[in-house]
C-alpha cells in the first residue's frame, strides 16, 4: 500500500484508514457529517497527495498536451488552470484532469486511480514529440484547504496576496521560505486552495494549518461535498464507456481547436447525441440511492442508472447523480428509484445541489 | 441497560432476554463503525423471524447494513421513536436505542451468542 507524507499523522490522529486506489488514506477522523460541515461553514484540510502530479516540458510539451487533452492547452496563459478530459479514440473518458500552465512547464493533476493507466497511455502516444515528463507524485505533498475561512487560515503563511488570486489560477510562491505551488482550486464547491510542496514540507505545513484552526477532513466528506457540488468522480459518473458531452462536461472540450485523441468521435456525438444525460435526483425518503440503482419511469420502464448517491448533510436530503434517457431528463420529472428491490419516489432537480453564495471572482 | 447482562451476535446485534421476550438492538461498536446514520428500516410487528433472518436495515452515509435476527420468534413491538430520530442509537445503544422486541419461541437458541466480554474481544479482532 502506498503512503503519503502525512500517513503517520493520519494514523496517529484517529484517521480511519482505508485502501483508496492503492493508497492508505483516511476516510474520516470523527464523522463525515461533522467534517463536511467544517468545510461548508468554516475551513477544513485534506491530504490529497494521492492525486497524480505529472510535469511536462520540452519544445513540444504544449503540442503534445493538445493531442492528449480535450481542452485547448495552447490558449491557457501562464498561471492559469483548466479542467480537461483525457479520451481514447472512441471518445471514452480515460480520466478527468487539471492542466496547469506554469512559468516554463505544465503540470497535469490526475486521479490516483488512473495514474498508472495514464502513464502507460502517455508513453504510447508521446513518440515523435520533444517532450520530457516527470512523475512528481512521490516527491511532493498536496494539501487542499477548503471552506469560507480558507483565505484567512492560509494568508498568514504565504507571501502572496491570496484575496487578489482568481479562481483556477496558480502561483509559484513560498511558504516560509520553502517552494510551494498554490492554486485557487478544489473539489468541494467551496472557496479554497490546493497547495503542492516538497514531500519533506508536507507535515510541517499540515500541522501549521491544523494549529491555525483548519479541521482535518477525510475522503468520506470529500465525496459528500463534491456530490453536493455535482462534480463528477471518475469510476462513478465517468469511465471509458461515457464521453464528455454525455457527461455534461462540454466546457472542458474544445472541438474547434486542436486535433486531440477522440475528437472525431466527439464530433460525431455532438451531431448525434447518445440520448443520455447526467442529472440530479432528490429522493422523498431518507434511504440512499447508491451506484447501480435503477431509475424507473412513472409508466414502469427502466430509464437510467444511479452513479453516486449520498445523504446530503447540507440539505438534509438523500441526493444522487444518475444517467437518464434525455426524454426523462427535465428537472421536475418524477421517477422512482429501485433501492434493493423497493421503489422509492424521487424528483429530478437542477445541478448542482449546492452552490455557495459568493464565489470568488 | 448494563451491557454485561446482554448477549451479542457476530453481526453486532445485542439481545436482552426477559421472560420469553427478547429486546434487540445494535451495539455501540457497530454504531461507531457506521457513524453518520441516516435511516433505519424497522421490522413489521407481527412478522415471525428465524435466527439470522434479515429483519430490517440501518443505513449510514457510507453503507447500508442488514439487521439480523439474533433469536427466533414473533416481532411484538418496534421502537417507533427511531423513525424520526436516530440519535438514541448512538447516544444510548443499549437502552433508548433498542430496535425491536421479539417474543421468542421455544426453539430459540442463544448458545451461539457471546457475552459482553467475549464480544469486546471479538470487536478488537474485527478492527484488525
Amino acid at each position: 500500500m502506498l503512503h503519503t507524507p502525512l500517513h503517520d499523522w493520519h494514523a496517529a490522529h484517529g484517521g480511519r484508514m482505508v485502501d483508496f486506489a492503492g493508497w492508505h488514506m483516511p476516510v474520516q477522523y470523527t464523522s463525515i457529517t461533522e467534517e463536511h460541515g467544517a468545510v461548508r461553514n468554516d475551513v477544513g484540510v485534506f491530504d490529497i497527495s494521492h492525486m497524480g502530479r505529472l510535469r511536462f516540458d520540452g519544445e513540444d510539451a504544449c503540442r503534445f498536451l493538445d493531442r492528449l487533452l480535450t481542452n485547448h492547452v495552447e490558449a491557457v496563459k501562464p498561471g492559469r488552470i483548466r479542467y480537461s478530459l483525457v479520451c481514447n479514440q472512441d471518445g471514452g473518458i480515460l480520466d478527468d484532469v487539471l492542466i496547469y500552465r506554469l512559468a516554463d512547464e505544465y503540470l497535469l493533476v490526475v486521479n490516483a486511480s488512473n495514474r498508472e493507466k495514464l502513464l502507460a497511455w502517455i508513453k504510447d502516444h508521446e513518440t515523435g514529440f520533444d517532450v520530457t515528463r516527470r512523475d512528481t507524485t512521490a516527491d511532493t505533498c498536496m494539501i487542499a484547504v477548503q471552506g469560507p475561512r480558507a483565505v484567512e487560515i492560509l494568508a498568514p503563511l504565504v507571501s502572496v496576496d491570496l484575496t487578489a488570486m482568481k479562481y483556477y489560477n496558480s502561483v509559484e510562491s513560498g511558504i516560509e521560505g520553502e517552494a510551494a505551488l498554490i492554486s485557487r482550486t478544489g473539489y468541494t464547491g467551496e472557496d479554497g486552495f490546493e497547495i503542492i510542496v516538497d514531500a519533506s514540507q508536507g507535515s510541517p505545513l499540515w500541522q501549521k494549518l491544523v494549529d491555525a484552526g483548519a479541521r482535518p477532513c477525510g475522503l468520506g466528506c470529500r465525496d459528500t461535498l463534491r456530490l453536493e457540488a455535482a462534480m463528477p468522480l471518475y469510476g462513478h459518473e465517468l469511465d471509458e464507456s461515457i464521453d464528455p458531452l454525455t457527461a455534461g462536461l462540454a466546457f472542458g472540450v474544445k472541438l474547434d481547436a486542436a486535433d486531440f485523441i477522440g475528437r472525431d468521435a466527439l464530433l460525431a456525438v455532438r451531431d448525434n447525441p447518445t440520448g443520455r444525460e447526467r442529472v440530479g435526483l432528490m429522493l422523498a425518503g431518507k434511504r440512499i440511492a447508491r451506484e447501480g440503482a435503477e431509475l424507473v419511469s412513472k409508466s414502469g420502464e427502466p430509464v437510467g442508472t444511479v452513479t453516486s448517491g449520498t445523504f446530503s448533510p447540507t440539505l438534509g436530503k438523500s441526493i444522487a447523480m444518475a444517467y437518464i434517457h434525455t426524454s426523462h431528463a427535465r428537472p421536475g420529472t418524477e421517477i422512482e428509484v429501485d433501492i434493493r428491490g423497493k421503489r422509492e419516489p424521487a424528483t429530478l432537480v437542477p445541478l448542482p445541489f449546492y452552490k455557495r453564495e459568493s464565489p470568488p471572482s | 441497560m448494563d451491557p454485561n447482562t446482554l448477549k451479542f451476535a457476530t453481526s453486532h446485534e445485542w439481545v436482552h432476554l426477559d421472560d420469553g421476550t427478547a429486546t434487540v438492538g445494535i451495539s455501540d461498536f457497530a454504531v461507531r463503525e457506521l457513524t453518520d446514520l441516516v435511516y433505519i428500516e424497522l421490522p413489521e410487528v407481527g412478522r415471525t423471524v428465524s435466527i439470522g433472518d434479515s429483519f430490517g436495515e440501518v443505513e449510514s452515509v457510507k453503507a447500508v447494513s442488514d439487521l439480523y435476527a439474533p433469536v427466533a420468534g414473533e416481532i411484538v413491538e418496534v421502537n417507533e421513536a427511531l423513525r424520526n430520530d436516530l440519535s438514541p442509537l448512538s447516544d444510548d445503544a443499549f437502552g433508548a436505542g433498542w430496535i425491536a422486541k421479539i417474543k421468542t419461541d421455544n426453539s430459540s437458541e442463544t448458545s451461539e451468542l457471546m457475552d459482553y466480554n467475549a464480544y469486546q474481544k471479538f470487536c478488537e479482532s474485527e478492527k484488525g
